[in-house]
C-alpha cells in the first residue's frame, strides 16, 4: 500500500474556481516522487489539498479522497495532518522574518512533544546538514540570503521529523550551484533519514535526476507518469520539460509546435 | 531640577502601568489584528474584582490577586471563543464595533455589580509613607506598583523570547499560514493572546487601584493606551512598553509645567496631543513595523 495516495480529487476555490479536475498520484514509502508542470497547472494546490492548508484559502476538496498511512486525511485540520507526519515546505521561502533562524526551527517543532534536550539535538541535526545556518542562528531570518532561507525552510521541515516531506519548488530563484547543493541535501534526507519526499519542481532536469518516479501535471490533472528513467527518455518530456529537441539543442520558446504538442496531452 | 526628576520618577510609575496595558493591547493586535477598544474595561474589571475579593470577601491579598488573574484569563478566553472568533473574516469595522460594544457591556456590568463611587482597598495593602532616594521622594505604594509592573513586563518578555509557546505566538503574528503549515493552532494562539491581554490589564487595574482607589474612570486607561501604542508602533510589543513609559512621563511633566499657563487639565489631554503630533510626523510610530526589504 502506498504511503500517500491521492485518488481522483477535485478542488474548488471560492466555491466556483475549479482547479484540480480528477488529480491522482501515489507515493511509496521511502521514495522521492517528483511532480512537474507549467505555471498554474495546480501543483501547489495539490500539495495544499494534502496538507489541509487549502482551508486557509477558501479552497475545498469537493470530490475524491486522500489517504495517508491508511488514514483518510481530506477535510482534516492542518494541525492534525502535521501530527500524522506530513510536512509541507511552502513555496517562496516563507521564513518567519521577525524571528531568528533558531527560533524558526523551534517553532517548526511545535507538534513534537520533545524535551529541551531532544529539541536541541534536532536543531543540531539541522545544523549538521546546513552548517551555514549554525553560523547565522541568532540572526533575524529576514536578513538571511535567499539560499540560507531555503535551507532554513527545509530545516524547519526536518524539525517535525515527518514521514513525508513535501517540497514546493525549492530551487526557485537560486543559483545553479546552490540548487545542486539543496538537491543533494534532499537526497541525503531521503537516504539517511528515510524521509519520503514529494517534490514539486519547475527544474525538471534536477528533479528527474534525483526522483524515483515522476508525474507530469497539466491543467489540474496528471497527463503522464512513469519512472524517472523512462520519463527522461520520453520525447515530449525531453522537448517540453528538459528543453531539448531531438538534436539535443535548446529549443525556442516561440516554437509554435509547443502548443500543438501540448494539446495532445489534454485530450 | 529636583522637581523635574521627581516628575520623571512618578511619571514612570504610572507609565509602567500604561506599559502593561499597552503591551496587552499590542499583543492582541499583533496576533489577531483586532484593535481592542475594550482594553481599558479589562483594567476596570481587574481593579474591581480584586478589590471585591480583598475588601468585601476578606480574602488575603495574595490569593485575591491570583484569583483576579485567573478570572481575567478565563474572561479573555471566553470573549475570544464566544464573541471574537465568530467574527473572523468579517470587515474590520464590524470587529471594532464589537469591541466597542463589549466595552460598554463590561462597564455596565461593573456599574450594576459595584455601583460607581470610588472605593479603596481597605485595609490598605501598601503604605503611603514616602521614602527618600537622594533628592527624589517616592511613596512605598508607588515602589511596589512599579516593581510589580516591571516584573510582569519582564516575565512576558521572557515568555515570548524563550518559551516554545511564546515563539509559536510570534510565528503566528509573523505569518499565519506558514505557522499553520507547521501545525501551530492559530485558534489557540488567539485565545492565549486574549487571555494574556486581559490578564496584564487586570494586573494594571489592581496596581492602580491600590494607589488611587477604583472607580469607573479606571477604564480611561484604555484610552491612554492609544497614544502609547501609536508612539511605539502598533505592531511592536517592545515599542508599546516604551510608549507606555514615555506617555506616563510626558503627561506628568507637561501637566505640571503647563497647567499654570493653561488653567489646568493639561495632564489629561497631553497624551493625545502627543498622539496627534506623532501621527503627523511619524505615522508608523517610533518603533513601527520595520518590514524587511529584500531584493
Ligand atoms: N487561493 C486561491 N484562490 C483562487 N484561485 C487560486 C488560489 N490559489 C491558486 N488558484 C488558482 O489555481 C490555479 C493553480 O494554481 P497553483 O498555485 O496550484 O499552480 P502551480 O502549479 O503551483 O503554479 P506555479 O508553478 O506557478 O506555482 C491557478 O490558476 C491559480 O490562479
Ligand atoms: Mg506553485
Amino acid at each position: 500500500m502506498p504511503l500517500l495516495s491521492v485518488n481522483n480529487i477535485e478542488v474548488i476555490y471560492d466555491d466556483v474556481i475549479l482547479v484540480l479536475k480528477g488529480m491522482s498520484l501515489s507515493v511509496e514509502e521511502g521514495q522521492i516522487v517528483a511532480v512537474l508542470g507549467a505555471n498554474g497547472a495546480g501543483k501547489t494546490t495539490t500539495l495544499k489539498a494534502i496538507s489541509g492548508l487549502l482551508k486557509t484559502e477558501e479552497g475545498e476538496v469537493t470530490d475524491g479522497t486522500i489517504e495517508f498511512d491508511g488514514v483518510k486525511i481530506d477535510g482534516m485540520e492542518p494541525e492534525k495532518i502535521v501530527k500524522l507526519g506530513i510536512f509541507q515546505v511552502m513555496e517562496g521561502r516563507r521564513v518567519f522574518e521577525d524571528l531568528t533562524a533558531k527560533e524558526n526551527l523551534v517553532a517548526a517543532a511545535h507538534t513534537q512533544k520533545c524535551s529541551r534536550g531532544e529539541l536541541e539535538e534536532r536543531i543540531g541535526q539541522v545544523y549538521h546538514y546546513f552548517p551555514r545556518l549554525k553560523e547565522r542562528e541568532n540572526g533575524l531570518a529576514g536578513y538571511l540570503s535567499g539560499g540560507e532561507q531555503q535551507m532554513l525552510v527545509i530545516g524547519r521541515g526536518m524539525m517535525a521529523r515527518p514521514k513525508l516531506m513535501m517540497l514546493d519548488e525549492p530551487s526557485l530563484g537560486l543559483s545553479p550551484l546552490l540548487v545542486g547543493e539543496i538537491f543533494e541535501i534532499i537526497v541525503k534526507l531521503n537516504k539517511e533519514l528515510g524521509t519520503t519526499i514529494l517534490l514539486v519542481e519547475q527544474n525538471a532536469r534536477m528533479a528527474l535526476n534525483i526522483a524515483d518516479h515522476g508525474y507530469i501535471m497539466e491543467n489540474g490533472k496528471i497527463v503522464l507518469d512513469d519512472t524517472t528513467e523512462k520519463l527522461k527518455n520520453n520525447e515530449d518530456v525531453k522537448q517540453f520539460y528538459l528543453g531539448l529537441t531531438e538534436m539535443g539543442t535548446k529549443r525556442s520558446y516561440r516554437d509554435v509546435k509547443h502548443y500543438k504538442r501540448r494539446k495532445r496531452w489534454l485530450t | 531640577m529636583q522637581e523635574f526628576l521627581q516628575l520623571i520618577v512618578t511619571g514612570l510609575v504610572i507609565g509602567s502601568v500604561y506599559a502593561l496595558v499597552a503591551m496587552g493591547f499590542a499583543l492582541i493586535y499583533k496576533s489577531t489584528s483586532i484593535l481592542n477598544f475594550a482594553q481599558g474595561e479589562f483594567v476596570l474589571v481587574g481593579g474591581y474584582v480584586c478589590l471585591w475579593l480583598y475588601t468585601d470577601m476578606g480574602i488575603p491579598i495574595v490569593a485575591a490577586f491570583f484569583i483576579t488573574m485567573i478570572i481575567a484569563v478565563f474572561m479573555g478566553v471566553m470573549l475570544e471563543r464566544l464573541i471574537l472568533r465568530p467574527m473572523i473574516g468579517e470587515p474590520i469595522i464590524s470587529v471594532i464595533m464589537v469591541t466597542i460594544a463589549l466595552a460598554a457591556v463590561l462597564k455596565s456590568v461593573v456599574t450594576i455589580l459595584w455601583s460607581t463611587q470610588i472605593r479603596v482597598f481597605s485595609p490598605p495593602i501598601f503604605s503611603q509613607k514616602a521614602l527618600e532616594f537622594g533628592v527624589v521622594r517616592i511613596s512605598e505604594v508607588y515602589l511596589w506598583t512599579v516593581g510589580f509592573a516591571f516584573l510582569f513586563l519582564a516575565i512576558f518578555a521572557a515568555f515570548f523570547k524563550f518559551t516554545r509557546v511564546g515563539i509559536s505566538m510570534r510565528a503566528v503574528a509573523n505569518d499565519q499560514q506558514v505557522a499553520q503549515s507547521m501545525g501551530i493552532s492559530v485558534k489557540k494562539v488567539f485565545a492565549i493572546s486574549w487571555s494574556i491581554g486581559a490578564m496584564v490589564s487586570a494586573v494594571g487595574g489592581t496596581l492602580v487601584g491600590n494607589i488611587n482607589g477604583v472607580n469607573i474612570t479606571l477604564s480611561d486607561f484604555g484610552l491612554k493606551v492609544f497614544p502609547a501604542v501609536i508612539l511605539g508602533g502598533l505592531e511592536s510589543i517592545g515599542g508599546a512598553i516604551i510608549g507606555g513609559l514615555t506617555i506616563g512621563v510626558l503627561e506628568n511633566i507637561m501637566g505640571s509645567y503647563l497647567d499654570v499657563y493653561l488653567g489646568g487639565g493639561v495632564k489629561e489631554i497631553a497624551p493625545f496631543i502627543v498622539l496627534i503630533v506623532i501621527l503627523m510626523i511619524k505615522p508608523y510610530g517610533l518603533f513601527g513595523i520595520k518590514e524587511i526589504e529584500r531584493v
